[in-house]
Formats: structure tokens, C-alpha cells, sequence
């Protein structure tokens, strides 16, 4: 399996963010990279092994229904780069 | 035949769910609707980084039980996933969500049909995930985001696609929203979103076998939008397929004041979720035992108890399915059934006949819950009482009715009170007949003469002197032999 600028492309579409054509020809290069250095892991026989989605071997850990005190909305939007008096901001989403 | 015959709908639904419990589905955040904005929110639901989401247990509690009264099989165990958006409404980037391992699977619904059969709707999958924020558009020149909802518990049921028309799909739908009431896991209020339900919608010709191009259909937030709007899209699509053009595969809104489906802005890559197995998360793991003692809390369904209500109660199957409508409904009629001195088939059916025209009609003017009727059922079957016993006729019994919904008395004091006893007493009654027959010989003479029809007549002029207080059948007797004599 091989990355080409293509992808990269889509993925930087799906993460929002843009980059030059230098640095997208870099990327390709470097997810190749990390792709082929990951293939070594195909030569174990996996046979039989179920996948895992967990390294931590714990089961469920659970919470009760209680209710806990919030953040005070104030300082809930302290970090906001925009806000008004009880909500977030952001560009117009739809027009 | 027309053209609209020549082909069929297949349909399946997306249900979520929101689930009543007290806080939110991974952190102690309350989740009541209509706080101040951004007040029920924390770390964990504002998605800041290095917070540790902890599952609520009560949502799996939840899950299990609607994925048994579903007959779904429950996943021994069953893992989180990301799935990988942007959206203002969505701090964290992702939603938290079940993607190759949901907590149940394989189930059905039945569904009854206008014909009095029934279908069973397979039940794919139900998975846990978290509902999103709220963005408001029309408030400012900017987008406003309220993360209050952000995490509150929804349980996802996707169905099989195997309805046919828009009319099952309502009765799916309806079914479900029937489940999860009766379960008591939700509200079932559609309008402030607690059941929404999306639909995927495509075409075939009748005996073709490979679906046609699906669309989707969102935004019905009532049982009346969702049939309407799914009648909606059936009718574009085979009129597009016969002017020569082709479905094309898209996201649909319904627009309930226009009554149109209209394409919705496209959110980019919208379907390139990415879905990974959420790290912050361990397996749940569900044994046997907590199968066992989930079982235990499933109520008796509506279903079973529509069959119960039929055959201990020796109601019409109409009236079984009236008062099973609704959990508290059923109960209201059990209670008010209990208080029966006289535990018949008579009986139960006046009870359920004043459940069915004046408990109904007093919820629906004063649109209340059946816990907030004025009058208990132990008061409504204390009334039947009093008329299966003739202390009051089925007349006066609307009077007391009335007054208890105001003073909310016990309808033994209301006729203490008022004065309501139904006279009995065989020598007053004839006494007032006597007057009445007096009072019009030409209706006598007619009577006589083969007008038998006039009975109604001296009946109820003998009621209206006595104020409606006479007992009617002895009224009847009486002028019987009188007027025959």
C-alpha cells in the first residue's frame, strides 16, 4: 500500500487544513515512511488472534447516575477566542 | 392501474432515542432540557484536552433492556468508537459512538397492519453514543453554540430495511416510541427531540430484488411529518425514475411548513467518518447474570398487556388498545378497575368507557399527562361503584364527574353534598308518573293508539321532574305497566 499526494490531500481536506505543494510532496514521503516501517508488523502470524482495541486490560469501568456540580458557564467560555454573554461563537455555519 | 403500483418503497429507519437518565453518558453533568445555555457543562463535555470520559452504568442498564424488549441478542461485550467530524456543535471533533461492536444486535419489532396481520420488522443493531450540541443560526451574524446537550445519553436503533410504505414506517416508529415509553428509558417527547427518527428511502419495480439509490430523509419531528414526508420522497422518486432521470444519493430536510423535502448544504466529506476505537474506553463486558437482572425490570409490554386486558378484563380488543397506549394509561385503568366492588365484564367496560370519552377528552382540552388528571382512579372506580350499585344513574354520574375534576372529592361526598342519591324508592316514583300521565292525556291517548315510541317521551318528562334523580329502570317498569295496564 502506497500514500499518494492524493491522499494527503483528502486527509488535510478532513482535518481543515491547508498546505503547499512542497509540503504535501514532504508528507507523502514521510506517511510512505511510516507505512512501510509499520509493514514489518505483517510478518507476524496473526492467526487465530482477535483483534484489539486495548492495551489496558480493564472492563467496565462505570460511573454512577449522580449528578455533579458544572462549570460556571463564565468559565466554561473563558478559553472561547469568541463568545457572547452565554454562548460559544463562531463563523455563520449556514446562511 | 396507476403507475405509483407498478413500484415499491423499501424503507428503514434510524431511531435515536434519548435516554432519561440524570446526567450525561460520560461525565456527572445534569442532562435537563432547557437550562440557561452552556450551564450544564464541563471539562469532559466541552471536549477539553487531557479529560477522561467515564461511562454512565445506568446507560447500559438502559441499552440492555431495550435491546431485550427488542429481542436482540446482547453483545458479551461491546466497545466505544470515534466517529471523526467538524462541526461547531461537536467540540471534541469526534463523537463518541458504537461502530463495529453496538450492544445489541439482531432483533425485530412486530409491527400490525391495517388488515389486522402482522410484520416483523428486523432491528439491525443498537448502539450507545453521545448527542451533539446545539448551534442556533438566527440569533446573531455568527453561528451560537450551546454545548448543553453535548453528551447527553441516545441509543441508536437501526432497522432492517423491510417496510414498504410510509405507513409502516409510522407504525415502526410508533412502536418503538411505545417501547421506550413503556420502559420508562425515554420521554418520547418528538417535538423537543427525546425520539428523532431518520429514514433511508429508495424505489424498485415490484419483483426486482436489488435495491434502487437510497436518500435520506431527516428532520420529522412528529409520527404525522415522518409518514407524510416519507410519502413525500416515495412519489419524487418514482417521478423522476418515469420522467427518465435517476435517484441520486443525498440527505434530504424535511420542511414541515412547506411540506417538502428539500437537499440539505452537504456537509464536506460528510461521510468520511474515520472510526477508530475510542482508547479513552474499556470494553464493556455484559454477563449472563446482568442479562438476567435487567430481564427482571422489563414491564409488561403493550403488546401482552393489550392480550391481558382482552382476556382478564374481557375488554374489546379496541378498548384494550386505547388504554394500552401509554404505560400510565393502562395503569390508570388497573387501579380504577381495582377499586370494583363488583369485579365483571360489566364493570370494567364502563370503566373503560369513561377512561376512553371523559378521562381522554379532559387530558386532551387541558393537555395533561394521565398523573396530572384531576380525578384518581381510585375516585373513577369508586363512581362506577356508585352507579353499578344504583346509588347514582349514568346521568347524575357526569354530574359528579364534573364536580370532582374541579374539587377533586371522593364522588361519595359529591352526592352527600349535593344531593345526588338516585331515588329508588318504587312508591315516589309511581307518585311522579302518576302527575305525569295526568298531566299529558292527548301523548296517553296516542300511546295507546300504537305511538309506542312515546315511552321515550314519559321517561324523560318523568326525569325532568325528578331532576334526573329517578332510578331509570324502575321509571321504566313502572310506566310500562301503567301505560300497557
Amino acid at each position: 500500500m502506497s500514500v499518494t499526494i492524493k491522499d494527503v490531500e483528502h486527509i488535510a481536506k478532513l482535518a481543515k487544513l491547508e498546505f503547499s505543494d512542497a509540503e504535501k510532496e514532504k508528507f507523502t514521503h514521510q506517511f510512505n515512511d511510516i507505512l512501510k516501517y509499520m509493514e514489518q508488523l505483517n510478518s507476524v502470524d496473526t492467526t487465530g488472534v482477535e483483534p484489539l482495541a486495548q492495551v489496558i486490560e480493564l472492563k467496565n469501568v462505570f460511573r454512577d447516575d449522580t449528578v455533579k456540580p458544572s462549570t460556571p458557564t463564565e468559565e466554561a467560555l473563558k478559553n472561547a477566542p469568541a463568545s457572547s454573554d452565554v454562548h460559544f461563537k463562531v463563523p455563520k455555519v449556514i446562511g | 392501474m396507476s403507475v405509483y403500483d407498478t413500484y415499491e418503497a423499501v424503507i428503514g429507519l434510524e431511531v435515536h432515542a434519548q435516554l432519561s437518565t440524570k446526567t450525561k453518558i460520560f461525565c456527572g453533568c445534569s442532562t435537563t432540557f432547557g437550562n440557561a445555555p452552556n450551564s450544564n457543562v464541563c471539562p469532559v463535555c466541552l471536549g477539553m484536552p487531557g479529560v477522561l470520559p467515564v461511562l454512565n452504568k445506568q446507560v447500559v442498564e438502559y441499552a440492555i433492556r431495550l435491546g431485550l424488549a427488542t429481542h436482540c441478542a446482547i453483545s458479551p461485550t461491546s466497545v466505544f468508537a470515534r466517529k471523526n467530524y467538524f462541526y461547531p456543535d461537536l467540540p471534541k471533533g469526534y463523537q463518541i459512538s458504537q461502530y463495529e461492536e453496538p450492544i445489541c444486535r439482531h432483533g425485530f419489532v412486530d409491527i400490525d397492519l391495517e388488515d389486522g396481520s402482522t410484520k416483523r420488522i428486523g432491528v439491525t443493531r443498537i448502539h450507545m453514543e453521545e448527542d451533539a450540541g446545539k448551534s442556533i443560526h438566527d440569533m446573531d451574524t455568527d453561528t451560537l453554540v450551546d454545548v448543553n446537550r453535548c453528551g447527553t445519553p441516545l441509543l441508536e436503533i437501526v432497522s432492517e430495511p423491510d417496510m414498504r410504505s410510509a405507513k409502516e414506517a409510522s407504525q415502526y416508529l410508533h412502536s418503538v416510541w411505545q417501547t421506550v415509553k413503556y420502559l420508562g428509558i425515554c420521554d418520547g417527547n418528538m417535538e423537543e427531540g427525546s425520539l428523532r427518527c431518520d429514514a433511508n428511502i429508495s424505489v424498485r419495480l415490484k419483483g426486482e430484488t436489488k435495491l434502487g439509490t437510497k436518500a435520506e430523509l431527516k428532520n420529522m419531528n412528529s409520527f404525522r411529518n415522518v409518514e407524510r414526508a416519507i410519502e413525500y420522497e416515495i412519489k419524487r422518486q418514482i417521478d423522476l425514475i418515469e420522467e427518465g432521470g435517476t435517484v441520486v444519493q443525498q440527505t434530504l430536510l424535511w420542511n414541515a411548513e412547506k411540506n417538502i423535502a428539500a437537499p440539505m448544504r452537504s456537509k464536506e466529506e460528510a461521510h468520511d467518518y474515520r472510526y477508530f476505537p475510542d482508547p479513552d474506553l474499556v470494553p464493556v463486558v455484559v454477563d449472563n447474570a446482568w442479562i438476567a437482572s435487567a430481564q427482571k425490570l422489563i414491564p409488561e409490554l403493550p403488546k401482552e398487556r393489550r392480550k391481558r386486558f382482552v382476556e382478564s378484563f374481557k375488554l374489546p380488543a379496541y378498548d384494550a388498545g386505547v388504554l394500552t397506549q401509554e404505560r400510565e394509561l393502562a395503569e390508570y385503568f388497573e387501579s380504577a378497575a381495582g377499586q370494583l366492588s363488583k369485579k365483571n365484564e360489566e364493570n370494567h367496560k364502563t370503566v373503560s368507557n369513561w377512561i376512553m370519552t371523559d378521562v381522554l377528552r379532559v387530558m386532551n382540552d387541558k393537555k395533561i399527562a394521565v398523573a396530572d388528571c384531576p380525578i384518581t382512579p381510585e375516585h373513577l372506580g369508586a363512581m362506577v361503584n356508585l352507579i353499578a350499585d344504583g346509588t347514582i344513574s349514568g346521568k347524575i354520574a357526569k354530574e359528579v364527574f364534573d364536580d370532582m375534576l374541579t374539587t377533586k372529592e371522593h364522588p361519595k361526598a359529591i352526592v352527600e353534598r349535593k344531593g345526588l342519591l338516585q331515588i329508588s324508592d318504587a312508591g315516589a316514583i309511581e307518585k311522579e308518573i302518576d302527575l305525569i300521565l295526568a298531566k299529558f292525556p292527548n301523548e296517553m291517548t296516542r300511546y295507546r293508539g300504537g305511538e309506542v315510541k312515546l315511552t321515550g317521551f314519559f321517561v324523560g318528562e318523568t326525569m325532568k321532574v325528578m331532576k334526573g334523580k329517578g332510578n331509570p329502570k324502575l321509571i321504566n317498569e313502572i310506566l310500562k305497566k301503567k301505560l300497557d295496564g
